[in-house]
């Protein structure tokens, strides 16, 4: 008798979706008509926001940018679909999630040249994106960490007799870090009201993802740690609403926590010190460039009437202007104070830094030091 | 004044705080139920339940993570490593995150958490599990760190800890976990950045911490019967570090050894030496030595493990050494 482990039926195994190939939906989302068409112009915004930054990195006018190209979906999603007081832990690509929730983009923006704009004061690096406004923690560039410290924030939040929820973003190479392991396992035996979301690309770098694990699906991992898993089409911006905002709920009422894998792919590079075409197939780029979930949003949102080809020109000349202002306004900000490189060390200034503070004053100012570059 | 043991004064601390403060919970492997792996917490779980006392999964980079989730989120997380050693696999989150949050995020976000537990050699516990972690935790900007060595400090220290916006890390001790000392009555607490001084003398200046002190001061017991009189100064706070005390005496002694159980390369003894020659270069009549445990890996064996770790013996010849040069 050979056993099966799994049908395409079982959450975990199967693939969720509510976007039909033909443009219509598989079931209602509840999403009223004004908030899709906000989906559809945050996906653009998104789209186009990274073409215009990949562009001034180019430039050299920012150090550094991380593409979301292609996975535009999950982060957009999870902004509609969370509350203003839940917690927003994400990974390199999800760090728009902010903007959905409104963030102003200038300030955002300006967090890619670290000026005096920028809220992080000059000290992260870009596509590493936060606001303490929208509850939006930076994600901490080594792989992983982020997963337990959402634990700890909505554990927390618990405590303090809250019904938010903290969402904890990944991709498929850091389930391979302790940080996965150890941020589900406590989750799971503690309840935390906590939502965890694995955007599957499908590389890790050049680490395919059938080279990070053996698990036939990334939301199989959640039977080990005795939570629901769910294997949701990353593609599908509904989709991915409906099953952030139903486990949400489920967080919220003491029910714990949910893992939810998104099937997408990195269309671009890793980062814009990487190279894709050294180590993937063009033609399994095409293949998934065929499956862009915008241009099919897009088409549902046509064969719903909600949108036209006059409209998406009007709604990529508001976008374009509107991006083309800030960054105008980002790159245009005064220089960050060399006086406040000591300062948030501590929560005061003790002896030595107010010693070095002082020799700080004293010293050359050198003219590319107040200038407004990165 | 009250005579406790150690870490009866560590639990005092943290009941105290606790009754205080609704935000203080404690956190770690074996600090409930079992009462903590060296009885520090004993009690506290009957006490405050297990909303404020909570026994984790083995899973110190886990727990550690979720004190700095918590700690974001307002809350004041005391997080007990079983031993130091173990905070290896949770390296990450203190000085990644802990130490940077406030300051990656331009003051954003703060991580006010206590992360506490004993540091160095127990007895015969092997390498693993008798490392000096101050050279590695002292050298980040963003956390503070403390280590007490008498029963007094380890209540005031700890309190202070606990009430402190940024991450402190307090480096305890196996072995003085049932010393014993007085400790003032009421709400003691010792201000985080000032050292102390144990002992008075005009032949040479002694810098330690933590458990060396009470292999310092027999020292000094010994030397008193030659008429050589060391003054001792116990820095209990490793950073931020306060030395103006021990350099005034060294302007008066113009000898100075620095005594530590960790290994000799870099560390805490070097960042004493190297401000002494700084500050008191002129003072100097000699060279500043340290006393130092052995550069290698702390052995199992009884006889080999006393060979390695700084003894009264050592620090006798340290001073002869300083007060010949």
């Amino acid at each position: 008798m050979s056993l099966t482990l799994a049908s395409a039926d079982d959450p975990m195994f199967g693939l969720f979706r509510v976007l039909t190939d033909d443009g219509g939906v598989s079931r209602d989302s509840g999403v009223d008509d004004a908030t899709l068409r906000r989906m559809y112009r945050e996906l653009r915004r998104l789209r186009t926001l990274d073409e215009k930054m990949l562009i001034v990195q180019r430039q050299g006018r920012i150090g550094f940018y991380g593409e979301v190209k292609g996975q535009e979906a999950t982060p957009v999603a999870t902004g509609f679909a969370l509350r203003a007081d839940d917690w927003v832990f994400p990974g390199l690509r999800e760090g728009a999630v902010m903007l959905v929730r409104g963030f102003p983009l200038a300030t955002y923006v300006a967090q890619c040249w670290g000026n005096g704009l920028d809220v992080q004061k000059g000290r992260q690096m870009p596509s590493h994106f936060s606001g303490r406004a929208v509850n939006q923690v930076s994600w901490g560039s080594c792989i992983g960490p982020q997963i337990p410290q959402a634990v700890g924030t909505a554990w927390a939040m618990r405590r303090q007799g809250k019904d938010s929820v903290a969402v904890a973003f990944f991709g498929d190479g850091a389930t391979s870090q302790p940080d996965f392991h150890n941020a589900l396992n406590l989750a799971g035996v503690w309840k935390a009201p906590v939502v965890f979301v694995c955007q599957n690309n499908h590389w890790a770098i050049s680490i395919p993802s059938s080279a990070q694990t053996a698990a036939p699906t990334f939301a199989s991992k959640a039977i080990a740690y005795g939570m629901p898993g769910v294997r949701v089409d990353g593609n599908d911006v509904l989709a991915v609403y409906c099953a952030v905002r139903d486990a949400a709920e489920r967080a919220r009422r003491g029910e714990g926590p949910t893992l939810i894998e998104c099937v997408t792919y990195r269309i671009g590079a890793h980062s814009s010190s990487d190279d894709p075409t050294r180590y993937r197939d063009a033609a399994e780029v095409e293949a998934w460039v065929k499956k862009d979930p915008l241009e099919r949003f897009k088409r549902f949102l046509v064969a719903r009437g909600l949108h036209d080809e006059a409209q998406e020109v009007a709604l990529q000349a508001d976008i374009d202007a509107e991006i083309r202002a800030a960054i105008a306004e980002a790159e245009a900000a005064p220089a960050v104070q060399r006086a406040t490189l000591l300062e948030d060390v501590y929560a005061d200034l003790p002896w030595h830094l107010r010693e070095q503070a002082e020799a700080l004053a004293r010293a050359p100012v050198a003219p590319a030091h107040d200038a407004g570059g990165h | 004044m009250r005579e406790l043991r150690y870490r009866e004064a560590l639990r005092e601390a943290i009941a105290e705080e606790m009754e205080r403060d609704d935000r203080v919970f404690l956190m770690g492997e074996e600090v409930g139920y079992y009462q903590g792996a060296y009885k520090v917490t004993e009690g506290l779980l009957e006490r405050f339940g297990t909303r404020r006392v909570v026994d984790t999964p083995i899973t110190e980079e886990g727990f550690a993570g979720i004190g700095v989730g918590a700690a974001m989120m307002g809350l004041r997380p005391i997080i007990e490593f079983m031993t130091w050693n173990f905070s290896a696999v949770a390296f990450d989150q203190i000085i990644n995150h802990a130490a940077k949050i406030r300051q990656m995020s331009g003051g954003q976000f703060s991580c006010p958490i206590v992360f506490r537990g004993p540091n160095g050699a127990a007895k015969q516990t092997a390498a693993q599990h008798s490392q000096c972690w101050e050279a590695f935790y002292t050298h980040i900007p963003g956390l503070k760190v403390v280590a007490p060595a008498t029963v007094a400090d380890a209540k005031g220290l700890l309190k202070s800890a606990i009430r402190d916006a940024n991450p402190v890390l307090v480096l305890e001790d196996e072995r003085l976990y049932g010393l014993k000392g007085e400790v003032p009555d009421g709400d003691h607490l010792v201000p985080i950045g000032l050292s102390a001084q144990r002992r008075d003398g005009d032949a040479v200046t002694i810098v330690t911490w933590g458990k060396m002190l009470h292999v310092v001061l027999p020292a000094c017991e010994l030397l008193a019967k030659e008429g050589i009189e060391c003054a001792v100064f116990d820095l209990r706070s490793l950073r931020p570090l306060d030395l103006g005390p021990a350099l005034a005496s060294i302007e008066r002694t113009g000898r100075a050894l620095v005594v530590q159980e960790s290994w000799p390369y870099g560390g805490v003894g070097a960042e004493v030496v190297d401000r002494i020659q700084r500050e008191a270069f002129s003072a100097l009549k000699g060279p500043v030595l340290r006393v130092t445990g052995r550069d290698a890996a702390m052995p199992y064996n009884k006889h080999l493990e006393e060979l390695t770790i700084p003894t009264v013996d050592t620090v006798v010849r340290g001073v002869r050494a300083v007060l010949a040069s």
